[in-house]
Order: structure tokens, then sequence, then C-alpha cells
């Protein structure tokens, strides 16, 4: 590639008539030549078909004939840095000047050449660790929900948060779940999808923004400590606008299916003769 | 053993003990140990496979494999048509016996 670059900058130097000629011509000659596939077809591992004199009729060795690049015999043989480097000492009777070697030898040779591993290699902290989701469950997805207060609710799948866990909507006004995250194990992923194409899902829904908060400032020692952390949850305003933002875009979409607005709202339970291992979800 | 082909039905020619299999009301006629050519003609003239699907036999193996792979929204919209169609039959019972207690109080007010 360097050559290249340098090549066409000396083409632009020289006057314009040649520069287009130069250049095509240095261009042919640097094309890369296609390898021929080989030309000694195997008649067993191991065997070809021709023999070596025959492969070198077949090769056109005999035109193709390299001379190791010659070095100019004017040219002195290789300047290769010099090995020791005399340095001047001080000193009284010490001989002026001490010849040392420029590359010295290493002062430390290890017994073991690759390094012990540490006990802790390998174990990355949760942050960095690989995040899995399950083949069955993709954007759009309906699962149903088996654990928390929400149990037995069919709801809509929309992405896979950082730490792993899933972002699911109700929708709200469907069956009461608003975002809120799930846990992979515990969801059973049916096999309906809602089309989620174009639906924008706002960038600060991360975990963070579902963690749940607690105030730990114990300064007063004295029973007063109930009352400063958050006992009951309030909705903020800004859950709530993002929850509309989100849920108008999917029930738009829930409503082109028939019936599903209404699968939504049911929940799932077991009756008799029901076994889970044999119901197709 | 019996020598089964399935030419149109994706059964290899092979031999199959009389026990693994169950005798259909259809007959074809060609030699026997006829080549399996001779048994594809033969069984596309009777057009055997439409005649199968319209048996109650093949009906209720397929509804058999449609309720084995029903989904969740399915059985949830299967529901929905059952108690649909239940109460629907409902009223109409409901109108008939409606009906028959009309005509049996007529007649006890008649008998009086």
């Amino acid at each position: 590639g360097e050559k290249k670059a340098a090549d066409k900058k000396a083409a632009e130097a020289k006057p314009a008539e040649k520069k287009g000629s130069q250049k095509k011509l240095r261009e042919k000659a640097r094309k890369p030549k296609k390898h021929h596939a080989s030309r000694n077809p195997v008649l067993a591992r191991g065997i070809g078909r021709y023999s070596r004199s025959a492969m070198y009729a077949r090769k056109a060795m005999y035109k193709r004939k390299y001379t190791a690049p010659e070095t100019k015999i004017e040219k002195k043989k290789k300047e290769k840095p010099p090995a020791t480097i005399t340095k001047p000492v001080g000193g009284d009777k010490n001989g002026g000047s001490r010849v040392v070697k420029v590359r010295k030898m290493p002062r430390y040779y290890p017994t073991e050449d690759v390094p012990r591993k540490l006990l802790s290699h390998g174990k990355k902290p949760f942050s960095q660790h690989k995040r899995k989701l399950r083949a069955s469950i993709t954007p759009g997805t309906v699962l149903i929900l088996l654990t928390g207060r929400h149990r037995g609710k069919r709801v809509v799948f929309l992405k896979q948060l950082a730490t792993g866990l899933l972002l699911v909507t109700g929708p709200l006004a469907i069956n009461r779940v608003p975002l809120r995250r799930a846990h992979q194990k515990f969801v059973i992923a049916t096999s309906t999808k809602v089309d989620i194409n174009g639906v924008r899902i706002p960038k600060h829904l991360t975990d963070a923004y579902f963690k749940k908060k607690r105030l730990r400032k114990p300064k007063h020692q004295e029973g007063e400590i109930f009352d400063t952390e958050k006992e009951k949850y309030e909705i903020t305003e800004q859950r709530k606008s993002d929850q509309k933002a989100v849920d108008t875009q999917i029930l738009a979409r829930i409503k082109k299916v028939p019936q599903l607005r209404g699968y939504l709202r049911s929940t799932f339970s077991l009756s008799n003769g029901v076994y889970p291992h044999k119901l197709v979800f | 053993q019996a020598l089964v082909d399935g030419p149109c039905s994706g059964v290899r020619r092979q031999a199959m003990p009389f026990k693994c299999m169950q005798l259909t009301d259809f007959v074809l006629k060609f030699p026997h140990s006829a080549r399996q050519k001779h048994v594809r003609v033969a069984w596309e003239k009777e057009n055997i496979n439409e005649k199968w699907a319209a048996t109650r036999w093949a009906k209720k193996i397929e509804a058999r494999e449609k309720k084995a792979k029903m989904t969740d929204f399915d059985r949830y919209k299967v529901m929905k048509a059952k108690k649909m169609r239940n109460r629907i039959i409902k009223h109409e019972m409901k109108k008939l016996l409606k009906q028959a207690s009309k005509k049996g109080k007529k007649l006890q007010k008649a008998q009086k």
C-alpha cells in the first residue's frame, strides 16, 4: 500500500501527459495474480497422479527462474549495529575505557516460562458476565409470568436489559402490568408474537431506572428509622409518561390481531389433566 | 411379514410385520411383487391420497394432531369459541323449555 501511494505521488509530480499511462502500467503490474488450484490430482492420501518431473513440466517451472535478490557488491556487508561499545571510564590507572555490550544477557531466568495463573483467573465481575437469552424469546413475544405479584399474567416482551433481565410491559391498560423487569428463568415463552418492528423504546429505561431505591441513613437510632425509609412506593410522573409512550405504540399493534387483547387480559392456570410438559406453548 | 410400499405416501419399500399395520378399505389391483413404478401408477389412478383424506379415520387423525399442536393462544381462542357456542345452545334450550312449560300450563288450565 505504501509503495502505491509513494509512486502515485511521484506520478503526479511528473508531467501530466505521462501520468495516465504510467499509473496504468504500474497498477497492472501490481495486480494480484490468482493462484491456480493444484495441478496434481490426488489418487490416494499422500499420492499424486504425476511425478516430480511431470509436475515440473506442468507447472512450467522452466519458465519461472527466480534469482536471489542481489545485494550490491559495492554495498558493504550488512550494516549491523555494533554489538559492543567502548565507553570512557574515569579514575586513575583504570585503562581509560571499557568495552561494553550493547545488548546484555538477561539477569534473571524464571523457573517457569509461563507465569502462574491467579486463583481468580477467568472470574469476571457480574457486570462483565455473558448474558444469554433463550431462542424462544424475541422482541414482541408474549410471555407468561410465573412469579411475583403478576403471576399467571400474559405480558409482552420488549427487550433484554444490560443485567440480563427482561423488560416487559402489560400493557398497563390491558392487564395492569407496568413497564417492569422479569427474570428469564421464571417466565414461559409462548409462540405468540406481536410485531414490534418500529416500536421505539426510550433509551433511559435501564436497570438503574428500575432499581429499587432504599434510603440508608440511620442518623436517628431511636425509632425514627422506619419513618425515613420509603415505606410506600409512589408512582413517579416519569414512569407514567414512559408507560404511556411505550404502551400507545404497542396497543396499536395488539388491536390488529383478533382476540389478542382478550388473550393478554386472561391469566394462565393449570387444571385437572393439564400437564405443562405436554403442553405446547 | 408383508412387503409394503408407499411411493405416494413417503414409505420405502420394505418388509413389515402385520402387527405393525392396520388394513384400510382401499384395495389396489396389480400383480403381487410388482415394481414400485406399477404400485405408483395404480395408486395415482385410484387417487388413494384424496380418498384417504376424505375418510373419517384420516380426519380423526388430523384432528388429534392439530389438538396436540395447539399453542397457548389457540387454546384461548378455542375456549372462547366453545363458550360462545355453549351460550347459543343454552339460549335455544331455554327458549324451547319455556315454550314447553307454557304449553304444559295451558293444558293444565284447560283441564281444570
